[in-house]
């Protein structure tokens, strides 16, 4: 069933009746994913693009079974509407919302591990999570996506969306696509989603997008090189033009005090016998170049 | 967002976290005022810009060759006597009025600064103590374990980036609970690695708890104390501190966002960030407009590939409109180094055709002097690439990322 999401899934959104909230929701039910309700403190009773909407989160799993949520309420109070998705039961939680303070997040991350460790969170700051064909919860254009056996997982938004482009011009589709997010405190990892591709029977083979800051790219190349992950990876790293101590957009893409350096990603994901993309316009060429 | 440090040490001292008494001037007038009310004795006059490695930088005037003073504020070559510092000792009155007249209205060059520079509008008039240990904190959120994690070391008023690579056993690194705040005994142990025993372990743990909170407190996002010092009567004082900020909680700390001081932040940056742009500038000569961190990344990569040097890091963000690229391209072109410039957008939600309408209203309003090569790919791209082809305007499209940094790099080249 590939990864994540599938024919299954049941999305709510959290934030449904503001602007891009109520886009999205239905950009992705018009894509075909299971569009069952929306939730925003205060509208409960309403009705919009055709589902009910509710003033908490545990109202809309009582009344449409829903299993994911796709969170669009701004920074402020972004991390308790995370939170009140996994006091609800959901098990998905995709957080979009760019701008969410990092305390607010170290603090939910802490409370998820306490809490709720079955909830899963993607995000924040990430364009979602895609299985093409079957369902979509985010922000990206579905039509370049074509259903297929190769794993994408990334830190960025665009950038996934050029690779799942080449991917899907050189007739590669893909099983999941998997946005983790740009900041530096998110809920899921580049390992974690590693090792959903390696025991997903949909995927034959990963291509990991990743950037400057942090070392989730390192931690990753280390499961390769262990032997955790034996299926074929090709990755690319943004940022290997970027200076020092200034940040790049994302929150998280900022290589300081030495650390987080391209360079440095590269060289440990080519030591782990993963095929790096030397330009990016070669990411899917080079996920070609690694399939059986 | 970063904050000076006679601003740093202010929000400290309302916190509990014990500083040197201290008062910040803007005239050399004000300093023998200060000085006395200070109690005399041993004084420290500080200038205040946000750059490190004041102590060993240089106060000049536009007399004097900034890139000669960025070698002495190295030690690559040596300071010549009477080339003010930027951190200096002083024991009398009229020292303090001379030290300060030769910062404030100066230029501070230090290794941090670069030839540039930064100017000195203000000065800090703080007391000296002696000194028995120097010590250095630091508190950070550590993405890999996701939460602060407190540095503490002995080895106080050095590069703690050295201390890190040569001796990373010297340094304690104590993880912070979110929820809970440094407990008592983590703080008994940090002061025991710090070698702090008695009444000055005491001093100690109150001074780490009320930094840890005010951390917390604050949503900052680095908080250094280096050195945190021991004096003789065992009080544990910052005798520096820098802090920042994050950007994305300042909503909830008027107070603090308040306290930005513009003239320390880059024009080009601060303008792009008020129209929702993101930009960083660089030192080559072909600009980029792209929209989306990642893909903007890859785009100055993609440049570098293909032999060519980016100018700049600009993100436009998702719906890219006519406002926005008008305003990105002024700013792209306000470098008088850019020779060429190259938009790459993805259009996912945003339609192709809707971006090229914004490219050629945007273009129309400039005056485009320099070659703009456009790659587009997305949705509605052959309408958008039509657009642009039938425009009449000198407008290069391309296809693909390749086909756009070959023939970008060609342009910038010609242009040379």
């Amino acid at each position: 069933m590939s990864i994540l999401v599938g024919k299954e899934t049941r999305l709510i959104c959290q934030g449904i009746t503001g602007k891009a909230g109520a886009f999205h929701s239905e950009q992705c039910r018009d894509y075909g994913t299971s569009l069952v309700g929306g939730v925003t403190p205060g509208r409960g009773g309403q009705t919009t693009l055709g589902v009910p909407v509710f003033d908490t989160c545990h109202e809309a799993v009582e009344k449409t079974g829903c299993n994911a949520t796709m969170i669009f309420v701004p920074p402020p109070g972004a991390a308790d509407a995370i939170l009140e998705a996994a006091d609800a039961g959901i098990e998905l939680i995709v957080a979009i919302t760019e701008g969410i303070p990092v305390l607010d997040m170290a603090r939910a991350v802490d409370y998820l591990r306490a809490h709720h460790p079955r909830a899963r969170l993607i995000g924040p700051n990430c364009p979602g999570v895609i299985t093409p064909g079957a369902c979509k919860i985010g922000i990206m254009p579905g039509y370049i996506h074509k259903p297929g056996r190769v794993g994408l997982v990334s830190r960025s938004g665009t950038l996934t969306y050029e690779g799942v482009w080449q991917l899907t011009s050189l007739g590669i589709g893909q099983s999941t696509c998997v946005g983790i997010g740009g900041d530096p405190v998110n809920g899921t990892s580049f390992s974690e989603v590693l090792m959903m591709f390696e025991d997903d029977p949909d995927t034959d083979a990963i291509l990991m997008m990743g950037e400057i800051g942090g070392n989730a790219e390192e931690l990753a190349a280390g499961l390769k090189a262990s032997g955790k992950i034996t299926k074929p990876m090709a990755a690319f790293i943004a940022g290997q033009t970027a200076p020092p101590g200034k940040r790049m957009g994302h929150a998280g893409a900022i290589i300081s005090g030495g650390s987080g350096k391209a360079s440095d990603k590269i060289d440990a994901l080519e030591a782990a016998g993963i095929r790096v993309a030397k330009s990016p316009a070669d990411m899917g060429a080079t996920l070609k170049a690694v399939l059986r | 967002m970063k904050v000076h440090e006679y601003q740093a040490k202010d929000l400290l001292r309302a916190a509990g976290v014990a500083v040197p008494d201290g008062i910040v001037i803007t005239s050399p007038d004000e300093a023998a005022a200060a000085f006395t009310k200070l109690g005399g004795g041993l004084i420290v006059v500080k200038a205040q810009v946000h750059a490190g490695g004041r102590g060993k930088g240089v106060a000049i005037g536009p007399e004097v060759d900034r890139a000669l003073a960025l070698e002495i504020a190295s030690g690559v070559k040596p300071r010549p006597d009477g080339m003010a510092k930027g951190v200096q000792l002083v024991k009398t009155a009229e020292a303090a009025t001379h030290a300060a007249a030769s910062l404030l209205g100066k230029t501070l060059v230090t290794y941090q600064t670069g030839a540039v520079g930064q100017a000195i509008t203000k000065v800090l008039i703080t007391v000296g103590h002696d000194i028995v240990k120097e010590l250095y904190l630091g508190l950070a959120v550590d993405r890999a374990l996701q939460m602060p994690v407190l540095m503490a070391t002995t080895e106080g008023g050095v590069d703690i980036e050295q201390v890190a690579h040569e001796t990373p056993e010297k340094i304690h690194r104590e993880p912070i609970d979110v929820g809970l705040g440094l407990q008592d005994f983590q703080a008994r142990k940090i002061c025991k690695a710090l070698g702090l025993s008695g009444p000055t372990a005491v001093n100690g743990a109150k001074f780490l708890k009320n930094f840890v909170k005010f951390f917390l407190d604050t949503d900052a996002s680095l908080a250094e104390i280096n050195p945190l010092i021991v004096t003789d009567k065992g009080e544990v004082l910052a005798l520096d501190a820098k802090l920042n900020f994050d950007d994305n909680a300042m909503f909830r700390h008027k107070d603090i966002a308040a306290l930005i001081d513009v003239a320390e932040e880059d024009p080009n940056e601060l303008r792009a960030g008020q129209s929702g742009l993101s930009y960083v500038s660089l030192d080559g000569d072909i600009a980029c407009l792209v929209n989306g961190a990642g893909l903007a990344m890859s785009t100055m990569d993609l440049i570098k590939y293909h032999g060519g040097e980016p100018a700049n890091f600009l993100d436009v963000g998702g719906g890219a409109n006519k406002d926005q690229v008008l305003e990105a391209f002024r700013i792209l072109l306000g470098d008088p180094n850019v020779k060429a410039v190259l938009v790459n957008i993805f259009g996912g939600i945003m339609r192709c055709d809707t971006i090229a309408a914004a490219i050629l209203a945007a273009y129309d309003e400039i005056d485009f002097t320099i070659p703009l090569v456009v790659r587009l790919e997305g949705t509605n791209v052959e309408a958008g690439k039509k657009l642009l082809d039938e425009s009449g305007r000198k407008i290069i499209t391309a296809v693909g990322l390749t086909d756009a940094a070959k023939k970008v790099v060609a342009a910038a080249k010609g242009a040379a």
